[in-house]
């Protein structure tokens, strides 16, 4: 139950972010990818900043989860799908002007057509989970 | 206050807000930031089958689909309890090259020309919002992780592969702006 509680205050917080700078706009992805403000790039990279600030800090200050727990995170993975995937991600992204956070804060927004969004995007999920053995990696 | 949180919230305040979503969810549950993972646990749990990609106990990873619904609660939110007084403020090259591109009401967060129900059975709402939607599912699960896995989590862990992934997200999001979107807008 604490568990629940905790994420869904920080996912809410995160959406309520991502909603209230635009980031769930088509149109300013429009204008991100036309390199027509900064916006969208300060975002992204002041948001990699502090995310990266933060991972400096817990791993040479060894910080513990609340529970007192050794923070462990994944290496990322490279092979072809980093970047085929990347490619057919970044088409969709343009397309829809959402990638998958904006389309969960977008259903919330109101913006009720944005659950075929979501259905068509798990659609993808799972044709490329079922084709998954036969695609290069 | 109320008045100040209304109004659109700049870079340099969200940024660095979703920037710290990284340590907290560390921190508070050894969790790593990433969204797209939810599609994938939404189909383990739902049309898992035969696939051994989706043969996994989903339940461990619950709280990626907690998290979700949290960002659709922040949606609404952020659009309902702390609407936006005016139109998204773009740039005047942006409006200018959309409505050359037949969009004409830039009210709301998305095009609403496009993203309506009816648009669904035309071509360009076919392939912007079903398509799209599609590649998006698709590509993120194909290249491991969308814009909050691999361009926000993964970069500030200084993970090559997704500074690569980064860059092909723009690649595909550059093609498409600029050679396929202006033919599919005109539809």
């Amino acid at each position: 139950m604490l568990n629940t509680i905790k994420y869904i205050i920080l996912g809410t917080m995160f959406g309520l972010v991502l909603t209230k700078t635009e980031a769930i706009s088509w149109f300013r992805m429009q204008e991100m990818f036309r390199f027509q403000s900064f916006h969208m790039y300060g975002i992204i990279g002041s948001a990699i900043l502090t995310g990266m600030i933060s991972l400096q800090l817990i791993k040479r200050l060894h910080i513990k989860t609340i529970t007192g727990k050794s923070i462990t995170m994944e290496a990322k993975q490279f092979n072809k799908g980093t970047i085929i995937g990347g490619l057919i991600f970044g088409m969709g992204w343009a397309l829809t002007g959402a990638c998958p956070g904006p389309i969960f804060a977008q259903i919330g927004a109101g913006a009720s057509v944005a659950i075929v969004l979501l259905l068509s995007a798990i659609a993808g999920t799972w044709v490329y989970s079922f084709l998954k053995p036969k695609l290069p990696h | 206050m109320l008045e100040y949180l209304k109004q659109p919230w700049p870079w340099y305040v969200s940024g660095p807000l979703i920037g710290l979503t990284i340590p907290l969810l560390l921190i508070l549950g050894n969790k790593s930031l990433g969204i797209s993972s939810s599609l994938k646990h939404i189909c383990a749990a739902c049309f898992s089958g035969k696939i051994p990609f989706l043969n996994y106990d989903w339940k461990h990873e619950s709280w990626n689909l907690i998290f979700a619904f949290g960002i659709i609660m922040g949606g609404y939110i952020g659009a309902n309890l702390l609407t936006n007084p005016s139109n998204i403020d773009l740039s005047d090259a942006t409006v200018a090259v959309l409505k050359q591109n037949n969009i004409s009401d830039f009210s709301g967060y998305m095009p609403k020309e496009i993203f309506n129900w009816e648009s669904l059975l035309t071509l360009k709402g076919f392939i912007i919002i079903v398509v799209g939607g599609f590649m998006v599912g698709f590509g993120t699960r194909y290249a491991n992780g969308c814009t909050s896995g691999h361009s926000i989590m993964g970069i500030a862990n200084l993970q090559w592969p997704s500074l690569v992934a980064t860059i092909c997200f723009f690649i595909g999001g550059l093609f498409i702006t600029h050679f396929v979107l202006p033919i599919i807008l005109k539809l």
